[in-house]
């Protein structure tokens, strides 16, 4: 008995130690077509060449509220992918690769949403994203940026509407005290928003270009800086 | 060139500046204390501390490290470096003994930063160190009492 129990206790510890090497790999596969096993690529709309609207197509909204509301809806294109929403977590653990997928390995969070003593961000994720080799074939590349850490909880986006976001961005006790001209500039210049765009190999950036974003972002706040209706 | 100190002593590396600094050590330093193990950041095996924190080597390119001070299992030291070994040996952490510089490296940095850790603070900091023997509760009791010996 006690070697039967002694046996069953061994090949359960086996089995969860095979699942545990084997579900960090699976999880960090990077982008891949499910349906093919293909790497994702990024994919422009045919009448959107960078993926990201310019501003002079919403001049023929003649409602200066609802191009103000257009323009923004055009930048949810960038707040609400992936590559943004995964260090916009709701939770106390950042997210990764375009299924969202719970961050392997399981970092916290942190006081300083910079990871725990012993595990903090910059333990894997340096000042660059680095290439990597040898791997399979969807494992590419681990994102690096100098500043890279969580948004604080209160900048979570995970599971909220475009409307909730918008409403979030503007208060100034939700976005790190920061007034309009100053979202703006963020949105236009901050480096590690900029990564979005440079997310290093294997890796769909968001639409469009940082360039291209900051000057929605310019619009909106010219015109405004109205919100979508939830 | 890539100037750097290990373990305390001054050292340039003039090779590829994309070399991942596990293989400046193992290769160039021949300090092989330091292991391979996913070669992706995501088992802890090649852990070392650069500037005092924990680094995954495996995944740091050498050209990032101009000036850092790097410690490795060979010449981490301290009262947390003191304190886990002893309690290592007490308790025989190790299995195979694979992952384990790699989680001593990790258990060290945590005591730097939180000399009396919890379970939780002792998860948190080796959720990314993989141990396929699953040692887990030996590790995570040998920093209690490394916690504890640096306390009397």
């Amino acid at each position: 008995m006690k070697r039967a129990l002694r046996s069953g206790s061994a090949s359960l510890a086996l089995a969860l130690t095979l699942t545990l090497l084997a579900n960090p790999i699976a999880s960090f596969a990077q982008d891949r077509n499910p349906a093919t096993g293909e790497a994702s690529q990024p994919i422009a709309p045919p009448d959107e060449p960078s993926g990201l609207r310019p501003v002079s197509d919403f001049d023929q909204i003649a409602d200066e509220t609802e191009r103000s509301i257009a323009i923004f809806q055009e930048t949810g294109k960038v707040l609400q992918h992936p590559r943004c929403v995964n260090c916009h977590p709701a939770g106390n653990s950042p997210l990764q690769n375009m299924g969202m997928n719970p961050h392997q390995p399981p970092v916290q969070r942190g006081e300083a949403n910079f990871g725990v003593p012993g595990m903090m961000c910059n333990t894997c994720h340096g000042p660059e994203n680095v290439k990597v080799v040898g791997q399979s074939a969807d494992i590419k590349s681990i994102p690096g940026n100098p500043n890279w850490h969580l948004a604080p909880i209160e900048m979570a986006w995970e599971g909220k509407s475009l409307a909730e976001i918008c409403t979030q961005i503007k208060d100034e006790n939700r976005n790190g005290g920061l007034d309009l001209a100053a979202l703006v500039d963020h949105m236009a210049h901050d480096d590690l928003v900029g990564w979005g765009w440079n997310p290093g190999e294997g890796r769909e950036p968001v639409p469009g270009t940082q360039e291209r974003f900051g000057e929605l972002y310019a619009a909106w706040a010219a015109t405004g800086a109205h919100c979508p209706a939830e | 060139m890539v100037s750097f100190t290990l373990n305390g002593e001054d050292r340039q590396f003039d090779g590829d500046p994309e070399t991942p600094l596990l293989w400046v050590l193992r290769d160039a330093e021949r300090l092989t204390g330091t292991k391979y193990g996913c070669g992706i950041a995501q088992c802890g095996a090649c852990t070392v501390h650069v500037d005092g924190m924990t680094r995954r080597s495996c995944i740091t390119p050498i050209s990032t490290l101009e000036g850092s001070t790097v410690t490795t299992i060979e010449g981490v030291e301290g009262p947390e470096a003191e304190a886990v070994q002893a309690a290592w040996t007490a308790i025989d952490v190790p299995q195979c003994g694979y992952c384990q510089s790699g989680q001593i490296m990790s258990a060290v940095s945590l005591l730097q930063m939180n000399p009396k850790p919890s379970d939780e603070d002792i998860d948190g900091a080796m959720a990314g160190n993989i141990c396929r023997c699953a040692t887990y509760q030996r590790i995570r009791q040998a920093i209690h009492d490394a916690a504890d010996k640096m306390e009397a």
